[in-house]
């Protein structure tokens, strides 16, 4: 039953967590450079001092035990950059903002990309089609960089309607999440689109026409159920990759989320944060799959736990 | 088909961001109604706070109004002038100073500045558990090098001491002309004992922090903002007009740009490249252009051959046209480096020893062919390494190119990961290599103990035994006018080996609001706050 299964998916993410633990922890280690490395020469002695200070003199595997040790704590130790801070209190402070920003997007994709979508599914092969699905070519094509600079130079500093960039009001959140959004709102549109045309033609909503259902019924009754479908498996990996792969909003704006570390702590050599960000999202991939296969079973009757 | 309702429901999503919008428009612009807070675009996200850990500017540009050291600069000229010494006194032989420190200096909690804290402060640079990459700026006082590398282990025998709670001598190794615009470096500056001894590493943030400067840290969250506020202790806070400054750590210049057009901010770190034709043709006196104490090379690699030919290093110094490089490919202001230390450095001007434009093209010529490759032939193909950012490639290109035409010698560009680069550049495992440099103080030493026989940041295995002397010389010289005659020794030498190719002289480019008063453009871009207010209308 449910039960069985929800475990069963639990325990085999041990393994799997543990492999990309080990692969992250020397692929960063392997490559050239280290944190401390800096354009000016930094003494030897002073070098040996940072080392010690880091634990980064111990054998390596010494040092992956250590850190192993610590994550079974959840601590996932201090940055090397920003040496005042704990990874964990870097993800605390990154995290909600990229939350927030995530859930928005999200918000605003789901809305437009299943409202144009299921309008073009309805009215197929007609401007009700044709025009959200060109628009939604432009969405997929055009990437946040270019998006989101040309929303801000129109609405910020054109009109003067919104904060050109920052992260304090309520309208801050406007452009970015619309920004990020929009890309997400695309692929959602053409994904509601072609479950609710594939699901249009299927026995169960020919019986329902036949029982004389009115198509609005229809519509929210039937087919939206199945139609949305692909949309929802489409999520889990949306909603990761929303909430920590937002670099480009993220720095377009000056938003002080999580996906900036990500990228910066890589190049940074800054391996404490490299390993939290990675694992972080990892297990939000994790989680989102696995809440959407959730959704899916109760969605989808044609579909059981195994 | 009930189109009608979609159509509704569309309608209302619209109606809803429109109505949005709208009631933006009164909260979006209700901004600057309290006068004086300054707005900063302050480059990256400061790694710390703590003057003995920082290395970066700005980190640099907050510290300076956070701690307070021995000695400040005029904003105008440059010049030191008193901070937490009142005065100060200077030996016969150059070697002791004798600070006496004002009784009314204070730290944000309210205790006095003592030359005990000094003593402390400069004893934790030097200390090797520190691990501070700046502890070479301690190494001007007497045994803090031997200290520093455990030499001594003895921290009295710094020549350091605290004659009573207001009297501070210092010992110098050798006399040291710009040791007092050194005092300005954030190294230098004093740290709060007690706070660091409860909160280690964390005593740098805004709940812990206890400073001496003329604001205190009230907030600071990460890759968001450092707001100070003045500090109710501070001995001058009557010349203080602010009421707070935030500075903004924002990566992408684009996005600074546009937050400065907005009024969001008053000032911008640094411009667009694609941008600076436009705002140097504005009008409106915002934009800001100036030399800075920086100088932007090429490493050879002595090591290696052919660039262990010093015929060969120099016809390829002298096929570049420098002229050419600032005006059509850096455009941002930048001067040709005829020279390696930037004219002007702490006084010092440099003769102009190297081509500005093409009109040593023959010369360099005939310099490769008495090297044994005439018209380039026989020459390996030199490869050129720099980090990867599109400003380098673009000179590396013009620089290809110009080798080309001028000696018809191939070269290949090679791009690297910052941290790739760095370990590279360190190992000497390079044929030609981008550099810059930035002056740590204003002095043309700076630059030049840089290439010493296995000096720490010389990367091209140069080693010239003259040189070594003449840089040793200039330590121990204390007439400013024989000083610099042996720097323009030293550099004559320099540029006849070559070890460096200079192609330009780094420039400030920014942008300040024309509200903002107190704020002198200067070389070494300095700007402390409590000078700054800003203009009612």
């Amino acid at each position: 039953m449910g039960l069985t299964y929800i475990l069963k998916r639990l325990l085999v993410m041990i393994p799997v967590f543990l492999l990309v633990v080990t692969l992250v922890f020397f692929m960063i280690r392997f490559a050239p450079g280290g944190p401390f490395s800096s354009e000016k020469k930094v003494p030897a002695q002073v070098l040996k001092n940072l080392e010690a200070k880091y634990h980064m003199d111990e054998p390596l595997f010494q040092q992956y035990l250590r850190y192993l040790g610590d994550l079974s704590r959840f601590d996932l130790g201090p940055s090397f950059k920003h040496s005042n801070r704990t990874v964990n209190e870097i993800i605390a402070e990154a995290l909600p903002v990229s939350m927030e920003l995530g859930l928005i997007s999200l918000f605003w994709a789901l809305l437009i990309g299943i409202s144009a979508g299921g309008l073009a599914a309805l009215k197929p092969n007609s401007l009700y089609d044709y025009i959200p699905m060109s628009l939604s070519i432009m969405g997929i094509c055009l990437p946040t960089f270019v998006v989101g600079p040309v929303l801000v130079l129109i609405f910020g500093l054109w009109l003067g309607w919104l904060p050109v960039a920052g992260w304090n009001s309520w309208q801050d959140r406007v452009l970015p999440s619309l920004t990020l959004g929009f890309a997400y709102a695309a692929y959602i549109s053409r994904l509601t689109r072609g479950g609710f045309m594939e699901i249009r033609h299927q026995d169960f909503i020919r019986t329902a026409r036949a029982k004389g259902l009115s198509e609005k019924q229809i519509l929210i009754k039937h087919a939206l159920r199945g139609g949305i479908l692909p949309v929802v498996s489409y999520l889990g990996p949306a909603l990761a990759g929303i909430i920590t792969g937002a670099l480009v909003t993220e720095t377009i704006f000056n938003i002080p989320g999580l996906g900036r570390f990500f990228i910066e702590s890589a190049l940074n050599r800054d391996y404490t944060v490299v390993m939290g960000t990675s694992l972080l999202y990892f297990s939000l991939i994790f989680l989102c799959n696995f809440l959407v296969d959730i959704v899916y079973v109760i969605l989808d009757p044609r579909v059981r736990y195994e | 088909m009930k189109i009608g309702s979609w159509r509704l429901t569309l309608c209302s999503v619209f109606g809803f961001v429109i109505l949005s919008i709208l009631i933006g428009i009164p909260l979006g612009s209700a901004q600057s109604a309290v006068p004086q807070i300054l707005n900063l675009g302050n480059g990256g996200e400061p790694k710390d706070l703590d003057p003995h850990i920082t290395t970066g500017v700005p980190e640099f540009h907050i510290l300076m109004n956070l701690l307070e050291g021995l000695v400040n600069k005029d904003p105008k000229t440059l010049t030191p002038i008193p901070g937490v010494a009142e005065k100060w006194k200077l030996s016969k032989d150059g070697k002791t100073y004798t600070f006496s420190l004002r009784k009314n200096a204070k730290w944000s909690n309210g205790e006095p500045v003592t030359a005990q804290d000094f003593i402390y402060s400069w004893t934790r640079l030097l200390k090797a558990e520190t691990a501070s990459e700046y502890a070479y700026q301690g190494f001007y006082i007497k045994n803090g090098k031997a200290f520093n590398e455990g030499k001594i282990k003895d921290p009295a025998q710094l020549g350091i001491k605290a004659i009573d709670p207001y009297t501070l001598e210092v010992q110098l190794e050798n006399p040291t002309p710009f040791f007092l615009s050194l005092l300005f470096h954030h190294s230098l500056y004093p740290v709060h004992r007690a706070t660091i001894e409860k909160f280690g590493s964390r005593w740098t943030r805004p709940e812990n922090f206890v400073g001496n400067g003329a604001f205190i840290l009230s907030k600071w969250e990460i890759n968001k903002v450092v707001s100070v506020k003045p500090n109710p202790y501070y001995w001058d806070k009557g010349i203080i007009k602010l009421t707070e400054a935030n500075f903004y750590p924002i990566d992408k210049h684009e996005t600074e740009e546009k937050m400065f057009r907005a009024k969001n901010l008053h000032s911008v770190d640094d411009l667009p490249l694609e941008k600076l034709p436009l705002w140097q043709k504005d009008s409106s006196g915002v934009f800001k252009t100036h030399p800075y104490l920086g100088t932007y090379y090429y490493w050879f690699n002595c090591n290696k051959a052919p660039l262990n030919n010093k015929k060969v290093r120099q016809a390829l110094t002298l096929a570049i046209d420098r002229d050419r490089i600032v005006k059509f490919v850096t455009r941002g202001g930048q001067v040709p480096a005829t020279m390696f230390t930037p004219p002007g450095t702490g006084g010092y001007q440099p003769q102009a020893r190297l081509p500005k434009d093409g009109s040593q093209f023959a010369k360099a010529k005939q310099l490769l062919k008495e090297a044994g490759f005439p018209d380039g032939k026989g020459l390996p193909t030199i490869e050129i390494l720099y980090n990867t950012s599109d400003n380098h490639k673009k000179i590396a290109e013009a620089i290809q190119q110009m080798w080309k035409e001028t000696l018809g010698i191939d070269a290949t560009l090679f791009n690297q990961e910052w941290k790739v680069y760095l370990d590279n550049q360190h190992t000497k495992n390079y044929m030609v290599s981008r550099a810059g440099w930035i002056a740590d103080y204003n002095d043309p030493n700076t630059f030049l103990d840089m290439f010493v026989t296995n000096g720490g940041n010389n990367h091209s295995g140069y080693s010239n035994a003259t040189y070594d002397q003449l840089i040793e010389a200039a330590k121990k010289e204390t007439n400013p006018k024989k000083r610099f005659a042996i720097f323009q020794k030293a550099e004559d030498i320099l540029l006849e080996d070559l070890p460096i190719m200079p192609i330009y002289i780094y420039s400030r480019n920014y942008l300040l609001s024309n509200e903002v008063q107190g704020w002198h453009p200067n070389i070494e871009d300095i700007h402390p706050l409590k000078y700054i207010s800003i203009a009612t209308k």
